[in-house]
């Protein structure tokens, strides 16, 4: 099936942008923007606002009508292979499966300081009612916090007998999140522990296909939720039939 | 402004008086330790700067050097650290003793060449004379930047308050410039350099302009000069003075409030407790720390910001805001006791109530009263939400303009401005536009709105201030009971277990000898502190069976 995007009438294709342009404002500065627009597939580009910042800025609001469709027949979405369950659903299924909890070491690694992330999916009070791994006995979990050096993680790792290996990147600079996540992967294969992990990132910058891409086994972006990273820890132990496991 | 909350003075006096006790075990400890980074401050203060040939900050190299040395005790007492008499102490000695200056000494150190605690000693009376005459010229230098400050503020003019508090963050302190010029052209009155977020673990100061951070930009010398002089300029073209804020926090608080004290910074952010629990910082290290860097805020008229906020940011606000509470008043003890008057006591808290709350706003109005009526005097810091902060820009926007109102209703001084794109990129020109016009819009809209509300007696509002008040005064009355550092031992803070040996730091906390030489509290703390600093010396030579004239000698 083809689709646009949605305004108030299917096919309209109605899409807001917001934007800058290092211009002052004035009709120079709109029919600037309002050709943007069109270059960049937008229909009857209509600027509902334009304001200028005071520093040979201006600032832009745009509706247009996107030119472009997508085929929804042939997506991949780009998402980790898990049956999302309840965590009460997963700890179900841990007991089942794996008759073992799944040892898990968690860490926000190199400079980041942002633990939000990473206790929202490994502490038991975890985010907004969505408690965390740390509540199901499904888990043994071992969060490092922040600033942890790769070096330490995969230490820590080794010394608790790791199942799975959550690393959240929620600051960047220059792409240090995408250096200090493929140091990981480096290190891990180095010390022929690669295979003997599940390996997961997550954060706000994070999509599965750069996970997999990166060399982990899954990448989990804003707005996961533990069952879900629960769910793959527990199904990707299973389909791997981890040896300890008691029922396969 | 008339109490909106009807809370007990009384009980207010409690919760104050445990604080009181509580930094009043700590500061007898504080008074007896030095730190490797309180001497490098001196040192600093004491006109040495630069690097080494590997880049190795003099003061570093000096304490180091220092500390690598011994000092005999008194008859049958094992031999002691050489930096318990105090870096000032060595210095001043291979001064004298060589005819150098103290950056001549610190670049001799710094090519190996010199080995401080190997210096046929002077007299201790010349040494004690120069190492006050070198900190007197520090402190006429800190204080002829307070004048000027004020002198600019005087003719320049003073922005109404809430303050609009600007963050730069490039990481590039050219590219800062450029950021924080137009923030100041869109209304900015406060403009913060972040750091570079590693840089409260690094054990030194990096040196020189810096153009490589990580989400910031590096402390140095040389960056806040950089800074300074851009905001400066600024300030003549907008005509109101813009403040300047970076942190002096981490391992070298101390060394970076000396460094904002010479380049005169007007905010510091400055936490007695946060290195502790949220960088794993050794509590010692940072209680001793934090009294030397409040000494040198307060004298530079610099307000801190303290980072009750952090509370906020790893627990729901709704269960959490007594922490903040017990912590603003440790922060203002620990702060009192360094000669830090209330005017500078930027103490911190932050809107991050869970937005789907019912009532969550009324929540938010009064634990910002509530800070508000427990401490009058002081330019409170009112932080933005973050926690909530989905990525859904449209209703950050919301969550941002209701800080925004409980900000101006609610008489808050330092005021960070929300960004809609918080959790998503480092602000873009157009979004801190779109903040900044927000702030504008709320706070001019409702300029007046705190001042014609009554609030309901027993109300929502007086009921939610009185139980946070009620849980923050239980809770420093329990932290009394075991001790300040027994209860960061037992997680009483933050959920945060710290031991009180674990952490970084620890190795460079040393107990202060009978013949240390320290010449700063000495001429900055007011009376009656003074005094009480002098006493505390006394006692240590007391201890140590020593009058004042009998002095360790050098190995």
């Amino acid at each position: 099936m083809k689709i646009k995007p949605y305004g108030d009438t299917t096919g309209d294709g109605k899409v807001q942008v917001s934007f800058t342009l290092p211009l002052a404002d004035g009709p120079q500065a709109v029919e600037a923007a309002r050709r943007l627009a069109l270059s960049m597939g937008l229909d009857n580009p209509l600027v509902a606002h334009h304001q200028d910042m005071g520093v040979g800025y201006t600032f832009f609001i745009i509706y247009g009508s996107c030119r472009h469709e997508v085929d929804t027949d042939d997506l991949q979405a780009s998402q980790a292979d898990f049956h999302h369950l309840t965590m009460d659903e997963v700890t179900a299924q841990a007991r089942e499966n794996l008759g073992r909890p799944v040892v898990v070491v968690g860490a926000c690694t190199g400079s980041d300081t942002h633990t939000v992330g990473l206790d929202a999916i490994m502490n038991r009070k975890g985010f907004h009612g969505h408690y965390g791994l740390e509540s199901s006995p499904a888990f043994v979990t071992h969060n490092l916090g922040s600033q942890v050096p790769n070096e330490v993680l995969v230490a820590r790792a080794v010394e608790v007998g790791a199942d799975a290996i959550l690393v959240s990147k929620v600051v960047t600079q220059k792409n240090i999140h995408v250096t200090d996540l493929t140091e990981l992967v480096d290190l891990l294969e180095a010390e022929g522990l690669r295979d003997r992990v599940v390996l997961v990132c997550g954060g706000p910058r994070i999509s599965h296909e750069l996970a997999v891409e990166l060399g982990y086994d899954a990448g989990f972006g804003p707005g996961t939720v533990a069952s879900e990273v629960g769910s793959f820890l527990v199904q990707e132990m299973i389909r791997r039939r981890v040896p300890g496991a008691a029922v396969l | 402004m008339q109490s909106q909350l009807g809370l007990d003075p009384g009980q207010i006096s409690r919760a104050r008086d445990a604080a009181r006790r509580i930094t009043g075990q700590v500061q007898a400890y504080i008074d007896q330790h030095t730190t490797t980074s309180t001497e490098r401050a001196i040192l600093r203060l004491l006109d040495v700067n630069g690097v080494d040939a590997d880049g190795v900050p003099l003061p570093n190299c000096v304490v180091d050097n220092i500390m690598a040395g011994e000092v005999a005790g008194p008859a049958g007492a094992a031999p002691r650290n050489a930096l318990s008499r105090g870096a000032a102490y060595w210095l001043c000695n291979a001064m004298l003793r060589l005819e150098l200056s103290a950056q001549e000494v610190a670049e001799a150190v710094g090519r190996g060449r010199l080995n401080l605690t190997e210096v046929k000693p002077v007299d201790d009376g010349a040494i004690h004379d120069l190492a006050y005459s070198l900190a007197e010229t520090a402190v006429i230098k800190i204080r002829s930047n307070r004048q000027e400050r004020d002198e600019r503020i005087r003719r320049l003019g003073d922005p109404a308050t809430p303050w609009l508090y600007i963050i730069v963050a490039t990481g590039n302190i050219y590219e800062d410039v450029v950021q924080a010029r137009a923030a100041v052209k869109q209304g900015a009155d406060v403009i913060a350099v972040i750091r570079s977020t590693a840089q409260s673990l690094l054990d030194y100061v990096p040196y020189g302009p810096t153009t490589e951070g990580f989400a910031g930009t590096y402390a140095t010398q040389a960056n806040f000069r950089i800074m300074r002089e851009a905001l400066d300029e600024a300030s003549e073209e907008v005509g109101r003075y813009v403040r300047l804020t970076n942190y002096a926090s981490g391992l070298c608080m101390p060394e970076i409030a000396a460094m904002g004290a010479l380049e005169r910074l007007d905010m510091m952010l400055n936490d007695s407790l946060y290195g502790i629990l949220f960088r794993d910082i050794n509590m010692k290290r940072t209680f001793v720390d934090q009294y030397f860097s409040r000494l040198l805020n307060a004298y530079a008229g610099v307000i801190i910001n303290t980072g009750e906020d952090n509370y906020l940011t790893t627990t729901e606000s709704y269960e959490a805001a007594h922490t903040v509470l017990a912590s603003q008043f440790i922060n203002e003890q620990f702060a009192l006791r360094s000669g830090l008057p209330v005017e500078q006591m930027g103490l911190g808290h932050a809107f991050q109530m869970d937005p789907t709350i019912e009532d969550g706003f009324l929540y938010e109005l009064a634990q910002a009263l509530l800070a508000r009526e427990i401490f009058p005097g002081a330019p409170l810091k009112y932080m933005p939400p973050t926690r909530h902060m989905t990525g859904n820009i449209f209703q950050g926007h919301l969550l941002d303009a209701m800080h925004n109102l409980v900000s101006v209703m609610t008489d808050q001084h330092i005021h960070l401005v929300g960004m809609l794109t918080e959790a998503i990129h480092t602000p873009f020109l157009q979004d801190r536009y779109l903040s900044i016009e927000n702030f504008r819009y709320i706070v001019k809209n409702a300029r007046h709105l705190g001042d014609e509300i009554t609030l309901r007696p027993g109300g929502r509002v007086q009921q939610r201030a009185q139980l946070v008040l009620d849980r923050a005064t239980e809770l420093l009355e329990e932290v009394e009971r075991v001790g300040l550092m027994q209860a960061i031992e037992q997680g009483l803070f933050a959920g945060m277990k710290r031991p009180v040996d674990g952490g970084k730091g620890l190795d460079g906390v040393i107990p202060k000898g009978p013949d240390y030489l320290g010449p700063f509290p000495h001429l900055m703390l007011p009376e009656p502190l003074r005094q009480a600093h002098a006493d505390a010396e006394a006692s240590i030579r007391v201890r140590n069976g020593l009058g004042a004239a009998e002095r360790g000698t050098v190995r």
